[in-house]
């Protein structure tokens, strides 16, 4: 890599050289710095946003050439969405899995979780019921809403604890139980959104 | 290269709340931000244009008495229009006397006397007497400028704002959000930490942010609004009251009259304001001879307006749910717009907040001095203030089954940027069309039209083999471009852009070409004024860099390289044309890029050694 203004070899975030903003690393962790990791100090994340915020920004490129604020413009887009995917652990483990190369299928909402099998059958004729305006089921539906967050809630547990297991190993076996609880967290806010689809229609 | 010395002077730049009343300049003196008044000393300047019989194109308050005598030849709350289709603005069209011309379908076209204008055509007349009293107050050409605009407006909106300050001469340098600017405006000073509301009613629109001050840096969290509601609709309820009451006592309306329309909109607007101060006021209306005569008490009033307070509250909660936030979390709450005067408004902001609103700095100007604080921080004049905005509605585009796949999200901070990689569903097709919307529905129909791309020139393959990737940024603007590549060859695909209102980029071009040939020969002779000082400066740089001892450790064949550059900038400098000269400028700059390089190496070399310790 040359730096695009001047020439000059490896160039860091800004050339070493010249001082021009360098395109940014496409790598969300790699782009604060940062080694890939589940388990991450939030607070010490939103530091660092604001610091490359404090020197990326396209607001203090605006007297510079229209070259270097357009590096200005990308290197903030990427900034902004790795702050966004990294902030939020969900987020973050599905870009991690991303980069071990253990993407979460499209297919995963389709197949019901077997242990799931029976609440989601018990949810689907509520919800038809409630539908064709029974007050009873509608009702009902509130309490699946509990339940529910109460799975999601015990699947973030495991996901946190998923996840300071692979940062401290790095084995493959915690990536795939981590998909695998994504997998069922994803499935179980779908039921979520469900239990409030009467108040919409 | 020689550039860099105009850089360090700080540039010019206003900031600007083009509002759907009034409209207002700001600047940063010194430390402060300040609006500047008009010559009438005024410091609002009604969004009013009139086309006076002479077809002379008048603006603000000399407008005002035009819009009574001859409303056909006025026009106000354009900003109502701004971005918008014809189909958005049908309802408007019942309260607001525009004048929609033929040939509306794709933008609209608005006719003042005889001629027609698009929107964004008359908010930059507005602009441009904006410019032209900051440039009279301040003694200095302004071509640069910070406007203002809804957090709520959406990409077709902020295009069209963009737009019109093209039109009027200016280079917007950036779109800011007016809740945004107003929190600006308050933290300047003070080094405020903590979370805060902003709830901004306009004339005609309805914003609400939450955002986050830490250590000059304000992130907003969340921003909600409705760009449909505002002062005006509390004005139309007063209207319509006093309407029928004449109906009832004349034994005549005065509906079709839009001089009489006029009139009793300026007295209703003087109740509204009195209400605000006084428990009751006296509504007087006089016409052909006639007069009427009603007292409304704020009680009256309240009840009337009580609804579209209420409308208020609903983004202000969805607002604090987004941004992850209670009331108990918000520490201060910033009121914006003239019609939070109006005391049921202040109460109900304050009961759904739990804090006491902020008052100290003057709603109508709060947010042209935000503005002007962005004004100087793009400038350079501002420093460690900065401002994190986000984008008010999700971005998605349009799938099989007419589903809208959200791409980014809505409170995502910008510039934000989002890949998607798209193929094609027919053997040897070469061309896919994408459509873009923004908007929270499921369904793209439900969703605002944006645009639709079409990715030309794919090569003919099997269906499902092509790969094109395409990339949509959101800039610190709030408006989307897309760019698009083929993951197969690297090539960049072309993306030919219809936007599904306003205006293409070729149409504002026009009308800035129109608009030189029209009346406004002083646009072009700014930018050769312009362009010519620039040309000076980089002659004298160079004149002067050629006697440095650098010039020698150039090439005879570079030296000769910036003699050329130099002479046909001479030739060229008489001209007036100002693309020619920038040409040439911009050849010149090239061309003495190395020779600064090694005068500035050459200077610091000096500098180290005179300052070496040994």
């Amino acid at each position: 890599m040359t730096c695009w203004n001047c020439g000059a070899a490896e160039p860091a975030r800004f050339c070493v050289s010249c001082k021009a903003l360098q395109p940014p690393v496409p790598e969300y962790f790699a782009f604060f710095e940062l080694a890939p990791q589940l388990a991450l100090d939030e607070k010490d994340l939103q530091q660092r946003f604001y610091g490359l915020s404090r020197k990326l920004h396209p607001d203090l490129f605006s007297r510079k050439s229209p070259a270097e604020n357009e590096h200005a413009l990308e290197a903030t887009a990427v900034l902004n969405d790795a702050y966004r995917t990294l902030r939020d652990p969900i987020a973050r483990a599905l870009y991690v899995l991303k980069l071990e190369g253990l993407d979460v299928g499209e297919q995963s909402t389709k197949d019901v979780p077997p242990e799931l099998l029976e609440e989601v059958f018990e949810l689907n004729m509520a919800l038809e019921e409630a539908r064709m305006g029974d007050a009873d089921a509608l009702a009902q539906l509130p309490g699946f809403r509990v339940r529910f967050e109460a799975m999601r809630a015990e699947t973030d547990l495991a996901v946190a604890q998923v996840s300071t297991a692979w940062d401290a190993t790095h084995a493959k076996q915690a990536l795939t139980d981590l998909r695998g609880h994504l997998n069922r967290r994803k499935y179980i806010t779908n039921l979520i959104d469900k239990t409030n689809v009467p108040d919409r229609v | 290269m020689f550039q860099i010395e105009f850089d360090n002077q700080p540039d010019l730049v206003v900031g600007i709340d083009l509002g759907t009343t009034n409209s207002l300049v700001a600047w940063m003196n010194l430390t402060q931000p300040e609006v500047i008044p008009g010559e009438d000393g005024d410091k609002l300047v009604p969004s009013i244009v009139s086309l006076t019989e002479a077809g002379e194109l008048i603006v603000g308050n000399a407008a005002r008495q035009e819009l009574i005598d001859h409303p056909e030849r006025s026009i106000y709350s354009v900003k109502r229009l701004m971005g918008r289709g014809i189909e958005d603005v049908r309802d408007e069209l019942k309260l607001f006397p525009f004048r929609i011309a033929e040939g509306s379908e794709n933008v609209i076209r608005v006719a003042l006397g005889d001629q027609t204008f698009t929107p964004p055509e008359i908010s930059a007349f507005i602009l441009r007497q904006l410019k032209k009293n900051a440039e009279t107050a301040l003694d200095a050409r302004v071509t640069k400028a910070v406007i203002t605009v809804p957090a709520y407006f959406n990409d077709a909106q902020r295009q069209a704002t963009r737009d019109a300050g093209r039109l009027a001469g200016l280079e917007v340098l950036r779109l800011v959000n007016e809740p945004t600017a107003a929190a600006l405006a308050y933290g300047l000073d003070k080094r405020k930490e903590g979370v805060v509301a902003v709830y901004d009613l306009g004339g005609g629109t309805f914003d609400v942010s939450i955002l986050k001050l830490q250590e000059g840096i304000f992130e907003v969290l969340a921003t909600n609004g409705d760009t449909h509601l505002g002062g005006d609709d509390i004005d139309n309820r007063l209207m319509q009251i006093a309407i029928e009451d004449i109906q009832a006592e004349w034994g005549e309306g005065i509906a079709h009259s839009g001089e009489a329309i006029q009139t009793l909109r300026q007295d209703v607007i003087r109740v509204k304001e009195a209400l605000s101060f006084a428990p009751s006021v006296n509504l007087e209306f006089a016409w052909h001879g006639k007069k009427y005569q009603r007292t409304i008490t704020r009680e009256l009033f309240d009840g009337l307006i009580q609804d579209i307070v209420d409308r208020t509250l609903g983004p202000c909660r969805d607002c604090m749910k987004d941004a992850g936030v209670t009331p108990e979390q918000i520490d201060e709450v910033v009121l914006v717009g003239g019609s939070t005067r109006i005391p049921l408004v202040r109460s109900a902001v304050e009961v759904l907040f739990r804090a006491r609103p902020h008052t100290e700095l003057n709603p109508d100007e709060v947010v042209a001095l935000g503005a002007a604080v962005q004004a100087g921080i793009l400038a350079g004049t501002v420093e460690n203030q900065l401002l994190l905005d986000v984008t008010p509605l999700s971005l998605g585009i349009e799938m099989y089954g007419g589903v809208a796949s959200k791409i980014i999200h809505r409170n995502s901070t910008i510039p934000a940027s989002a890949g998607e990689t798209f193929t094609t569903g027919v053997d040897r097709q070469t061309n896919v069309l994408i459509h873009v919307v923004q908007g929270e529905r499921e369904l793209a129909k439900d969703c605002r039209s944006l645009a639709r791309f079409d990715l030309k020139g794919i090569d003919p393959m099997p269906a499902g083999f092509a790969r094109i990737e395409v990339r949509f940024l959101i800039d610190a603007n709030g408006i989307l471009s897309v760019t698009a590549r083929d993951a197969r060859t690297g090539k960049e695909q072309t993306v030919e852009v219809k936007p599904s209102y306003g205006l293409t980029d070729e149409q504002v071009e026009a009308m800035i070409e129109a608009s030189i040939d029209n009346a406004e020969a002083d646009y072009k002779a700014a930018q050769l004024s312009g362009i010519r000082i620039e040309a000076d400066g980089i002659m004298a740089a160079t004149e002067k860099a050629m006697r440095n001892k650098a010039w020698l450790t150039l090439t005879d064949e570079e030296r000769a390289e910036v003699t050329a550059a130099m002479n046909r900038l001479k030739v060229v400098y008489c001209i007036n044309d100002h693309h020619l000269i920038h040409a040439q400028v911009d050849i010149l700059n090239q061309a003495t890029h190395k020779l600064a390089e090694n005068m500035m190496n050459t200077a610091v070399q000096g500098a180290l050694q005179g300052t070496k310790v040994e």
